[in-house]
């Protein structure tokens, strides 16, 4: 590819890489959105994509779980691996894919169910939970994870539209995390929400390292540096610059980095 | 500052930008003018479509209501063991029972003093078979003979309409049904108090006559052929319409022939419903030879009719649905299926209930494709005694049965299609309201 921007690749220091993407492009039509992005995306880290809008960060990130296979006109190249398995391989079903790499949208969609209800679908879709017994305990835990239980356990069988904006992007993660995925795909999480919310969201992010690697897409560097141990920096499709956040911030290698993050471009 | 004021014109209304609040702009004035005529053109429409429906309403019961009375004879009569004993002794025994009742009307005429010839025959072009009615009420319940029975005898329409003065003395041609000498009996009767309306049950439960007693006609039989058409429509069009609608917009790729057959559904709901019921006529009576005026038959040109309107209904409600909703069912790890059934359809389902029942409406009012089946103009003189004959054996629907009615030479059935008109409302709006309250429940539940 004439436009394919050499990467500093230094991967040596990571050991144990969950995501890998080799080679990757992806189309919409005729528009080439994503140009052959490698990337490794360590486990137990939470990587940030930044980068100005419609630079293919959510795009890139929709790739990892598949979900660009409901776009008719989205064309993904190039191989993304989890665990060292193709996602893109014919044998390979989107939907089992979806339950090991969970996703939280940029605009909190819980389901207009009950709290609960939100939980426990997908255990129960999964068959996660063998009787109701199990299936309270996985409710209750990933609602604990989430930082939402003490909020919502007296009223589990509210509707959850019925919460507040940063408490319905938290069952949003509850739900995401209760079929226990691997990887957590964040796609803006914090865009919606006010600072207080926010805060709750990011701390959360940060204990979700523990048991996750997770994605994070943000529009807001402050948040990506706040969260972030490995950031990627994006533009116009390409991937620019990919390192740790600390190193990304305070000292950028390439120069539109640099201007991103200075606030001259973006 | 100081300069800028001095530099306005004195005097004069400022202009432009720098208009008084206070004052309206030329263009401002003509702004708000266009806005009052607006308002006045919608006000003016909405009057004349009111008009419109008061004038409707009021003619629809005012010409309908009298189908749901009829006029009647009260007479009390004791018929004593030994007058039963000869009347059955008798070769002609209605004609016994008839003269019995003719002498007992005649003493009861003379005891108020009026003085009126009349013999059987005028009798029953009156009040139709007597004896016959006298005869099996008696042989059904004899523990009543030697009792005084209270009789509610119904009248001819012609004797109905003479006394809602609809038909005058010199209209009347002396025949088969009415002479004039007739309406002195009538009158007779008038002054010995003993006729008077009574609310006709028969007119709801009864069945259709032949065009010769429009009194004794009811829209009964009519409105379980209309039901049982419904139930085809519903059964079919709503799980076929469905499950095609959910196909074409969910999992159908997008490509030209989807287009196509999505072009073709919008014109299907637009092709006038005759062209459904030749189809009807073609396909199911000459083709699959199914019985003529079934109600079956009915129901399924009525489910072809129908499938476009609720095919549009749902592919509307469904894309109403959030597209966030996919993407968090597809997130978790659900399936297309899944998402689809567990999220999508049951928040596109008020729409689609409303669509059925405004689908199931219209079928339910139609008349032009039952023309071509058969259905109109079938005199429908009996219930249907099972399911399958309710099905199969031929019946007519209420709009059918109304412009049968309304066909027919005789008066009287004019006043039994308005009749018939307001039952088909009671029916509509019924229909209505159930689909008002289904999406009023749904959307709360949501």
């Amino acid at each position: 590819m004439k436009d394919m921007i050499p990467v500093d690749r230094k991967m040596s220091t990571m050991q144990d890489s969950k995501i890998s993407a080799r080679g990757v492009q992806v189309y919409y039509g005729d528009t080439h959105a994503i140009k052959d992005v490698d990337v490794e995306i360590a486990d137990k880290t939470v990587t940030a994509f930044i980068g100005p809008s419609g630079c293919g960060k959510s795009t890139f990130l929709r790739c990892i779980n598949r979900m660009n296979d409901t776009i008719d006109s989205a064309r993904v190249m190039g191989d993304i691996l989890i665990d060292n398995e193709d996602i893109y391989d014919p044998k390979v079903d989107p939907v089992q894919l979806r339950a090991k790499v969970g996703m939280v949208f940029q605009k909190p969609n819980p389901f207009p169910k009950s709290i609960y209800d939100n939980v426990a679908y997908g255990p129960k879709i999964h068959g996660l939970a063998r009787n109701k017994a199990d299936l309270d305990e996985i409710v209750e835990k990933s609602l604990r994870k989430a930082a939402l239980w003490d909020e919502a356990k007296d009223r589990l069988d509210a509707p959850g539209t019925g919460l507040s904006g940063g408490q319905q992007q938290r069952l949003c993660i509850a739900r995401a995390i209760a079929t226990a995925p691997e990887v957590l795909l964040m796609d803006e999480p914090c865009s919606a929400l006010d600072p207080i919310a926010t805060a709750q969201v990011e701390e959360l992010i940060d204990e979700l390292r523990q048991s996750f690697s997770v994605v994070i897409v943000t529009h807001s560097m402050q948040q990506a540096a706040r969260v972030s141990q490995r950031t990627a920096f994006f533009h116009l499709g390409n991937l620019v610059e990919y390192d740790d956040t600390d190193k990304i911030f305070t000292n950028p290698q390439d120069p539109r980095t640099e201007s991103y993050i200075s606030g001259r471009i973006g | 500052m100081t300069d800028a004021i001095s530099d306005l014109p004195k005097g004069k209304p400022a202009t432009g930008g720098h208009a008084s609040l206070l004052s309206e702009s030329p263009l401002m004035k003509k702004r708000n003018a266009a806005e009052a005529r607006f308002k006045l053109y919608g006000v003016v429409a909405i009057t004349v479509g009111l008009a419109f429906l008061i004038f409707l309403t009021v003619s629809i019961l005012r010409n309908g209501i009298p189908a749901f009375t009829q006029t009647v004879v009260n007479v009390e009569f004791t018929l004593s063991q030994e007058e039963f004993d000869e009347a059955e002794s008798k070769m002609l025994k209605t004609a016994a029972y008839t003269e019995i009742f003719v002498n007992n009307i005649t003493a009861q005429f003379q005891e108020r003093g009026l003085d009126v010839e009349f013999d059987a025959g005028t009798i029953e072009r009156l009040l139709g078979k007597v004896g016959g009615d006298l005869r099996s009420f008696y042989r059904e319940n004899p523990d009543q003979i030697g009792q005084p029975v209270g009789f509610e005898l119904s009248t001819a329409s012609r004797v109905e309409r003479y006394l809602q003065g609809k038909l005058t003395r010199d209209m009347v041609v002396d025949g088969r049904f009415l002479e004039a000498a007739d309406l002195d009996v009538v009158d007779a009767m008038v002054d010995a108090g003993i006729i008077g309306t009574a609310w006709d049950w028969n007119f709801i439960t009864g069945t259709d006559t032949g065009v010769d007693n429009p009194g004794g006609a009811g829209i009964g039989a009519s409105v379980i052929g209309s039901f049982f058409m419904m139930l085809v429509v519903l059964l079919l069009s709503l799980p076929i319409g469905v499950a095609a609608s959910i196909y074409l917009e969910e999992f159908a790729p997008k490509n030209r022939f989807t287009d196509l057959i999505e072009v073709n559904i919008s014109n299907l709901a637009a092709v006038p419903s005759i062209v459904f019921g030749i189809l009807g006529l073609a396909v199911f009576i000459q083709f699959a030879h199914l019985p003529q005026s079934a109600p079956l038959v009915g129901g399924l040109v009525l489910t072809l009719m129908t499938l476009p309107t609720i095919v549009i209904s749902t592919r509307a409600s469904l894309k109403s649905v959030p597209p966030s909703i996919r993407d968090a069912a597809l997130g978790v790890g659900a399936s297309k299926m899944q998402s689809v059934f567990h999220h999508v359809l049951p928040l596109a389902m008020p729409g689609i209930l409303t669509g059925t029942i405004i689908g199931l409406a219209q079928a339910l009012g139609e008349t032009a494709p039952l023309l071509l089946i058969g259905m109109v103009g079938y005199v429908a003189r009996e219930y249907p005694d099972s399911l399958t004959s309710g099905l199969l054996d031929p019946n007519s629907a209420m709009p059918a049965q109304i412009y049968t009615w309304a066909a027919r030479s005789d008066e009287a059935f004019f006043e039994k299609a308005w009749g018939g008109i307001i039952i088909l409302l009671i029916f509509l709006l019924t229909m209505n309201i159930i689909a008002i309250i289904l999406r009023r429940r749904f959307e709360r539940r949501w």
